[in-house]
């Protein structure tokens, strides 16, 4: 486990030596950023749709209270949302999904030798290949956490009205009461921190590869599982230095 | 002219390599021989720098290789190209991109040089038009020869080749050595390629090295191999004729009964035979009947070891 995780620090630290020119790493990041964004828009969106009409009806149905104003419902909707639901579930889903991809990717370049191939040219296949993906989680990931909000907001809404549970004005009003927008920059630091762990780990995971098929598999189960844990860890930390 | 001196390697102290030195020539085919996990590839990774060797040096045309500064390596590097088991061609990008790549990374050239030079290094291997595909969609033969393109297209001087005919059918694997000596001698570039197929030493083996379990138990030329008196070199060769002598006689029998069959077809249909050319040509396609029979199966079974 420590040994791992210095491996890991070691790792972290190739991507930034013997790097290739800055020009070769933009366009690299670009198709990668591309590649993230493409790949999870549609799982995303739908994630955090629902997620912000379950929210919806679940506070709905917790507030039977004739003393609370019906608008509170939406309130509730967008602080559990922003905060905790649209970048912590977000990372998650993404976890798998970009996660497991970039494992598979580099596990499988490693097993049938296309690293090799890279460092035979002079490459550095470490920062060749992973720091372009890192970059790109980091640019991305709070892209798709905005989306999700927005989402999630929109989700709670048509829930809510639609299942009368109260009247669009009242979940307009709740979704403006008391905002703060610190929230929104707290969330995008939680998606920036996420997207960090879970591209370097899975990528991790995949670049140290060695065997076959059984092993690459092996290799994406292990990085979504370690992002998700770190993802957890990350989430508790960071509400707890930054609230 | 690569030379290599008292190489050791060993991983989690099994010892894969003990004390290996030789010297491979410029202009020639230099063929490290032996049977399955007896260190080829380990030492030819040592030769590029892939694996750092425990003890032991490698220098390229007088220049010191191992452990020596960053920037040497990396020129030299520079001037490597090699063909890897699995063809290692980049899945994700098209034949000409995997071409072009290296021309991309280590040179200066434009967009329209480096198409040139993709066109003429496609052209060379017999690829032409074959551009636009992408690795998945191409045969073994067809990713070998895509393979030697992308190794030489940044005009290499050393060329290294891992089991270049592993996983061909026979007739495939042939012309594929044969591209590769073609290619050392008009470009006067220093080979190494690894193989555990005699039938490669026979065609194209300028120079041999027999490695037995990580030692070097003999060396020399293609003529001087049939009259040796090592003792395991002598029953490698023994063990790789067997084999091949059952191969022949399965090719024969399938070759027989493909024959009746065929006969068959074209008395129903009354068309001629296809001009040879072609039909060579088309052994490099992926055939469903499995042309590589038992020989296949065998050289990727002992690989795992
Ligand atoms: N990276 C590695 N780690 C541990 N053992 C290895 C490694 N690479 C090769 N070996 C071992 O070294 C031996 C020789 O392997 P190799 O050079 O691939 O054989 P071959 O002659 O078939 O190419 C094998 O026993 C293999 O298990
Ligand atoms: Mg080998």
């Amino acid at each position: 486990m420590l040994q791992s995780f210095g491996k890991y620090l070691l790792f972290m630290q190739s991507l930034f030596t013997r790097k290739e020119s800055a020009k070769i790493l933009f366009g690299r990041t670009v198709d990668e950023a591309i590649l993230i964004g493409i790949n999870s828009i549609f799982i995303v969106a739908i994630v955090s749709t629902f997620i912000g009409a379950v929210t919806c009806v679940q506070v709905a149905y917790n507030l039977n209270n004739a003393f609370i104003p019906r608008s509170t419902i939406g309130f509730m909707v967008r602080e559990m949302t922003i905060l905790e639901l649209a970048p912590t579930i977000t990372s998650i889903v993404l976890a798998g999904k970009v996660g497991s991809s970039i494992a598979g990717g580099l596990g499988t370049m490693q097993i049938t030798e296309q690293v090799d191939a890279l460092e035979v040219m002079g490459i550095n296949s470490a920062s060749y290949l992973v720091l372009p993906k890192v970059v790109a989680a980091i640019l991305v990931f709070p892209m798709l956490v905005i989306l999700a909000m927005f989402l999630s907001i929109l989700g709670g809404y048509l829930a809510g009205t639609l299942s009368g549970e109260l009247t669009p004005q009242e979940y307009i009003t709740g979704i403006r009461d008391q905002f703060i927008p610190y929230n929104i920059t707290f969330a995008l630091i939680k998606s920036v921190v996420f997207a960090f762990l879970i591209s370097s780990i899975s990528s991790f995971r995949g670049y140290y590869t060695s065997g076959g098929a059984l092993e690459v598999g092996a290799a994406s189960t292990a990085a979504v599982t370690n992002s998700v844990i770190a993802i957890l860890i990350g989430d508790f930390v960071l509400a707890y230095i930054l609230l | 002219m690569i030379e290599i001196h008292n190489i050791h390697k060993a991983f989690d102290g099994k010892k894969v390599l003990d004390g290996v030195s030789g010297v491979f020539e410029t202009g020639k085919t230099n063929l490290l021989l032996g049977a399955s996990g007896t260190g080829k590839s380990v030492l030819l990774k040592c030769i590029v720098g892939l694996i750092k060797p425990d003890l032991g040096s490698v220098t390229f045309d007088g220049t010191y290789f191992t452990n020596n500064k960053l920037d040497i390596r990396q020129e030299i590097r520079r001037k490597i190209g090699m063909l890897f088991q699995g063809s290692a061609l980049f899945d994700s990008m098209t034949v000409e991109q995997n071409v072009e790549f290296p021309l991309k990374m280590l040179t200066d050239m434009n967009k329209e040089e480096r198409m040139d030079r993709v066109n003429f290094c496609l052209k060379r291997v017999g690829l032409e038009g074959a551009n636009k595909k992408m690795p998945s969609e191409i045969s073994g033969g067809m990713k070998k020869r895509v393979g030697i393109a992308r190794a030489i297209a940044p005009h290499c001087t050393y060329l290294f080749c891992d089991e270049p005919n592993s996983g061909l059918d026979p007739q495939t694997a042939m012309k594929i050595d044969e591209l590769i000596k073609e290619i050392t001698e008009e470009y006067n570039i220093t080979t190494i390629i690894v193989t555990h197929d005699m039938n490669s030493v026979i065609e194209i083996g300028d120079k041999i090295m027999f490695l037995y379990e990580g030692k070097k138990l003999w060396e020399g030329t293609r003529d001087e191999i049939m009259d040796t008196d090592i003792h395991e070199l002598n029953e490698f060769i023994f063990a790789n004729r067997l084999m091949r002598d059952a191969k022949k006689v399965e090719d024969e029998e399938r070759e027989e009964e493909e024959e009746r069959r065929h006969n068959g077809q074209v008395a129903s249909q009354g068309k001629e035979k296809a001009p040879s050319e072609e039909t060579v040509e088309t052994r490099d396609e992926p055939q469903p009947e499995n042309p590589d029979g038992p020989a296949a199966t065998t050289q990727s079974g002992n690989d795992k070891v």
